[in-house]
């Protein structure tokens, strides 16, 4: 057995042990099924929800959520966090906005964000944009702030105009830290949105999740969460999987 | 034979830069006086911290002197000076063809000369193969004749190096300094080199001019008498080389002994 296929099943030996031992537990009448149902339980129960169309509808719910959320956020995050690397009043005139609400936990800002979006798509959605919108800014300014002198230097001497600096140097110079944002800001976009979905809607996985709590229903409760996890990990891999194409220069 | 010469002249009259620090202020460069003929290929040599760079960098227009005038004649030239980096410089997000065309495109040189002139730069510097690929997956060599057919492409009046072959291994570095050489006789530029190997001055340069440290300023100028084109390998195997070697290494070693004992102070 080569050295990476040892290390390949290293990695799933911990999460396959883990459910194996549930698993076991459970069928050996160690703890009640009725309140911590068996990794079977939960498989049979996904499937039902798959079938009867249920799952599907809450899914593409939660996914249209994060996604407008991700790129209404982080398109402007990119922007601003160029812009304040190249010019320095609107670096003054950002700083004290991102350090006094980014430490907010966006969640905080879903009473206000029903206020004035009201009970539908609008409001979670706006959520999200708040959640990404800082992360990324961040992470761009730092990116586009931290290129080498040489390449200003060499911008400059060879007659490019502003517009040529941000369009062709800024931009691709900060595009690592930018992917570096965009992945912690994927990250806390299903985080807050989930839990946005608790309250105040009908539809979306954080709202199977919430409702099964109320019912009781303990495993539709797993079906959610691992959706969620699933559609995380789906949502990353794609992400590193765009980064690679779009920074073909960025060494292995 | 003689030569035609072209490209630009340069004119610099008490050229003084200081810069503001915690401690006051440090005087990197003063009395500057120089006169470089359209054509020539001048080399500045000194010990590190005389303001070399500096120089070149105020002449690049990518620093400003605190006094004193530099007057460039580039009359004819539609870019007046293209500067070649010590470690390349070339944006790592560009092929090695965007790259050099990109003193083109800033310029808004129209699309079909661009074509032809970035072609025929890239088989100056012998790396037409190699358009496509991405400067982390060239050599150090390689990189840097890129970033010389940057420079080339846009027709400058003058090139500004600053050390540009100093990061190389011996053996690319005796090439490259062929090639430039070579570059340099056939298309005639003002070339202002900055090293701070003696040698590699006396081999290429027309004349070298060596700056003193703390303030920086012009020691002297050396006229070097070796006719041109140069063979370089074999003008650095010959006694007249040597022997003129010998006698700049004397001036410079006092030279080189005050900055140390000032160093150490």
């Amino acid at each position: 057995m080569s050295p990476k296929t040892q290390e390949r099943l290293l990695y799933l030996i911990s999460p396959i042990g883990l459910i194996a031992l549930w698993q076991l537990l459970l069928m050996a009448g160690i703890g009640d099924r009725r309140f911590v149902p068996a990794p079977s339980d939960i498989a049979w129960r996904y499937w039902q929800m798959v079938l009867s169309g249920e799952l599907e509808k809450n899914t593409l719910v939660t996914l249209w959520r994060v996604l407008a959320g991700f790129f209404l956020g982080s398109v402007p995050g990119i922007a601003v966090g160029l812009l304040m690397a190249m010019f320095r009043p609107v670096r003054i005139f950002f700083d004290p906005l991102i350090a006094s609400l980014f430490p907010i936990p966006k969640i905080a800002l879903m009473p206000l964000l029903l206020l004035a979006f009201g009970f539908g798509d609008a409001s979670k959605i706006a959520l999200v944009v708040t959640a990404v919108f800082f992360p990324v800014v961040v992470n761009t300014y730092v990116g586009a702030a931290n290129i080498e002198r040489i390449y200003w230097d060499v911008a400059k001497n060879y007659g490019a105009s502003q517009s040529v600096i941000f369009r062709r140097i800024v931009f691709f110079g900060a595009l690592p830290m930018i992917f570096a944002g965009l992945r912690i800001a994927l990250a806390v976009s299903f985080i807050v949105l989930v839990a946005a979905e608790f309250v105040a809607t009908k539809a979306g996985l954080g709202y199977l999740i919430w409702n099964s709590w109320e019912l009781l229903q303990v495993d539709v409760m797993f079906v959610g969460i691992v959706t969620v996890g699933v559609l995380g990990l789906i949502a990353t891999v794609i992400l590193a999987e765009i980064e690679r194409k779009v920074i073909p220069w960025k060494t292995e | 034979m003689p030569m035609q010469r072209r490209g630009a002249a340069v004119e610099i009259a008490g050229l003084r830069r200081e810069y503001l620090s915690g401690q006051g202020s440090i005087v990197a460069i003063d009395h500057v006086d120089l006169r470089v003929a359209p054509g020539e290929f001048l080399c500045i040599v000194g010990p590190s911290g005389c303001g070399k760079s500096t120089l070149l960098r105020i002449l690049a227009g990518l620093d400003r002197q605190t006094a004193g005038t530099i007057t460039v004649d580039a009359a004819g030239w539609a870019v007046e000076n293209a500067m070649v980096f010590q470690d390349s410089g070339l944006f790592p997000w560009m092929s090695v063809e965007t790259n050099v065309r990109f003193g083109l495109d800033t310029r808004g040189v129209p699309r079909k000369e661009a074509d032809l002139r970035v072609e025929a730069a890239l088989k100056l510097v012998g790396l037409t193969r190699f358009r496509n690929h991405y400067p982390h997956q060239l050599s150090g060599g390689m990189r840097q004749r890129s970033a010389i057919a940057r420079a080339f492409v846009t027709d400058p009046g003058m090139l500004l190096m600053d050390e540009p072959f100093a990061a190389l291994d011996a053996q690319n570095r005796v090439i490259l300094q062929g090639e430039l050489v070579r570059l340099w006789e056939q298309t005639g530029k003002t070339v202002i080199y900055i090293t701070h190997s003696i040698e590699e001055a006396l081999l290429m340069g027309d004349r070298t001019v060596i700056m003193t440290a703390h303030p920086g300023r012009i020691k002297q100028i050396i006229n070097v008498p070796f006719p041109h084109p140069r063979d370089l390998l074999q003008l650095s195997a010959s006694p007249e080389f040597g022997k003129l070697k010998l006698d700049i290494w004397r001036v410079l070693e006092e030279e080189v002994n005050r900055a140390r004992a000032e160093m150490e102070k």
